[in-house]
């Protein structure tokens, strides 16, 4: 038998970055070897722990970014350099890609932190990147700056409010690159509702789209029950976070509801 | 091919494995991907009368040897229960143990008393967490006489369901906890709820990891003891078990029965072997019958030579 264990390792905080209103990114010296698209859980002890992708790993430094919006998140984003966090994982499934493909990322919110490690793991793989980030306003945009230094990196930006970029839904930018560029892979995290209409656009032209899905987590391997999905009952912290739209296609879940810390089915908000 | 099929308390189960209560049984979707996976049979996570929250996170840890959990028996109350049932019933693949759980004496009798029209074969009740302790007390399953109670107020409004109570291995003499619930007319017994509680430290910050502090301990480690006690109890009171408590392997499960097991749950393994771990033990068993000339493995059930 493998030799498990699923304990957090207290890690020291090396340096804090704020990279948007309520959003920090926390930078570690630890080797996690994760791959983008995997999340760790993060311990904040006595608060909470809590699921947090990662953004940054680059085999010697690991970075998390976290939004802050309700109580463990909002006292993660309170931390200082030198102070200590938790962290057990990397846990789940990563976004598939090759060599010299041409993906396009949609990244909503916070949902941009995974796809910012993704890009700069992509393109040490010669891929190109068309990354397209969608926010309520200007100053809830994550790395755009460092993105659009990248090499072989295109940034689009939509925001609700016109405050940058194009004024209005980023799925009428993935609607034009799709049509004027050969695609191989979509890859896109951030609220359901946004991603599951990327994931229409992707099935209707026909390439193939991994979604980053985000249910609620307690163990992160498997044991809880807590983060599954109707009606086929699959894991998403195993089988998940990242799926392909066809199998999501197939839990009748996706785009309608998930369940709360006791169970109970919670639907979003059209 | 040695026949697997195991009757326990009138419902027929294809193989004698069982999924644990509150190991990945949050809703019928997993219940019927559990069953996909090899199992005999389906025990639901405990179930409430009203809603009932858990702890915080972190609730569950794992090494190699034992796995610590305070989740505190999060529920949504009998509303979503209902419906998680009737979903799975509408394709039923493998009979449904429904563990029940409560505060107080009151609470049991009405949970119960719902459960008794509803389509489940067997009726779990779960008066053994020790993740609970901070909110009522001492469980049910650690004092004879309550725990006798319990079952009489049950056996009273559950029709014509058999009755099974979970017992605590955190107790000085099992077989007098499960006497007083026989002499109350319970129908059978699942043993062992998780071990302790215990203490988990970590020793950079000093805090207790479980947001609980403390939790139950169950997976590998707890085995041995399972396998006592279900003997304890087998010879006690001849009354059909299901064996729980660290079993991971086909070998660990023909052992529990040959204790006196009649089905065998399986709660932790789910980690250390993957969703299929049911389908592996039930195979592994399967083996081990054609290798040691057992035809039928309701054969073995109790017969540890002690
Ligand atoms: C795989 C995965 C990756 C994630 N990656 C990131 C990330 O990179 N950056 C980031 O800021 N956030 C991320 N999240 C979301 C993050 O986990 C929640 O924002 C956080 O748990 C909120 O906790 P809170 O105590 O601050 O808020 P609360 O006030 O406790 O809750 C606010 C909302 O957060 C959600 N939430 C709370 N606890 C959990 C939990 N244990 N699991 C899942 N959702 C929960 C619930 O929907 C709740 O309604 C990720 C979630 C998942 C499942
Ligand atoms: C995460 C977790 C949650 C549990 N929840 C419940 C529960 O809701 N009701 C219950 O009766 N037992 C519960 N248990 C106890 C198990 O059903 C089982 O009795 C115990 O874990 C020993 O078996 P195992 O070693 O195979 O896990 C839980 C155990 C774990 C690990
Ligand atoms: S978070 Fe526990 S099973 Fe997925």
């Amino acid at each position: 038998m493998e030799n498990k264990t699923e304990l957090p390792i207290v890690l020291e905080i090396k340096k804090v970055v704020e990279e948007a209103e309520n959003t920090k990114t926390f930078y570690f010296d630890h080797t996690l070897n994760s791959k983008p698209g995997q999340f760790v859980m993060l311990w904040l002890p006595g608060v909470d722990e809590i699921p947090i992708s990662v953004s940054f790993d680059d085999g010697e430094q690991f970075a998390l970014t976290v939004f802050a919006r309700g109580e463990a998140s909002n006292q993660i984003c309170g931390l200082k350099e030198g102070d200590k966090i938790g962290i057990r994982g990397p846990y789940g499934t990563m976004f598939n890609y090759a060599e010299g493909e041409n993906l396009v990322l949609v990244g909503g919110g916070y949902g941009a932190a995974p796809l910012r490690f993704l890009a700069n793991e992509a393109v040490k793989k010669n891929c190109k990147i068309d990354f397209m980030m969608a926010a309520k306003t200007k100053n809830k945009l994550l790395f755009v700056d460092e993105l659009r230094e990248m090499k072989n990196v295109t940034v689009y930006i939509a925001t609700s409010d016109g405050s940058e970029g194009f004024k209005g839904h980023i799925n009428e930018t993935l609607e034009k690159v799709l049509k004027e560029k050969k695609i191989n892979k979509i890859m896109t995290c951030g609220p359901e509702l946004l991603m599951k209409a990327v994931g229409e656009i992707g099935d209707k032209a026909n390439v193939q789209t991994q979604i980053s899905i985000e249910r609620y987590m307690k163990c992160g391997f498997g044991v809880c029950g807590q983060c599954v999905m109707d009606p086929l009952g699959i894991r998403t912290c195993v089988s998940g976070p990242v799926m392909n739209s066809k199998v999501l296609n197939m839990l009748e879940e996706f785009g309608k509801y998930r369940r709360d810390a006791e169970g109970r089915k919670q639907y979003f908000n059209k | 091919m040695a026949n697997l099929s195991i009757k326990y308390l009138g419902a027929e189960f294809k193989n004698p494995t069982v999924l644990a209560s509150g190991v990945t049984g949050v809703t019928a979707a997993t219940w019927r991907s559990v069953v996909n996976s090899g199992a005999g049979g389906i025990t639901t996570k405990s179930i409430w009368l009203n809603e009932h929250k858990g702890h915080k996170n972190p609730t569950i840890i794992t090494t190699e040897h034992w796995m610590m959990n305070a989740v505190g028996l999060p529920d949504a109350g009998l509303e979503k229960a209902q419906q998680e049932i009737d979903e799975y019933n509408k394709t039923k693949p493998a009979p449904l143990i429904a563990s029940v759980a409560g505060g107080t004496m009151d609470e049991f009798v009405a949970i119960a008393e719902k459960m008794k029209d509803l389509p489940i074969d067997i009726l779990e009740i779960n008066i053994s967490c020790p993740n609970v302790e901070g909110e009522f007390g001492l469980p049910f399953a650690c004092v004879a006489k309550d725990a006798r109670k319990v079952v009489e107020e049950v056996k009273k409004v559950s029709g014509k369901k058999p009755v099974i109570v979970k017992l605590s291995p955190n107790v000085t003499d099992i077989k007098e906890i499960a006497n007083a619930c026989a002499e109350g007319g319970v129908d059978g017994f699942c043993l062992i709820n998780t071990l302790g509680p215990g203490l988990y430290i970590n020793i950079e910050t000093r805090i207790p990891v479980l947001a609980n502090k403390v939790g139950g301990i169950s997976g590998p480690a707890i085995k041995p003891l399972a396998v006592k006690m279900v003997h304890d109890v087998y010879k006690a009171t001849k009354l059909p078990i299901i064996g729980t408590g660290g079993i991971t392997t086909g070998r660990d499960a023909i052992e529990i029965m040959m204790a006196g097991a009649t089905l065998v749950g399986i709660g932790s393994a789910v980690y250390y072997r993957g969703l299929d771990v049911f389908r592996k033990v039930a195979n592994e068993m399967n083996e081990w019958c054609d290798l040691n000339g057992v035809k039928d493995l309701s054969e073995i059930i109790g017969t540890v030579k002690m």
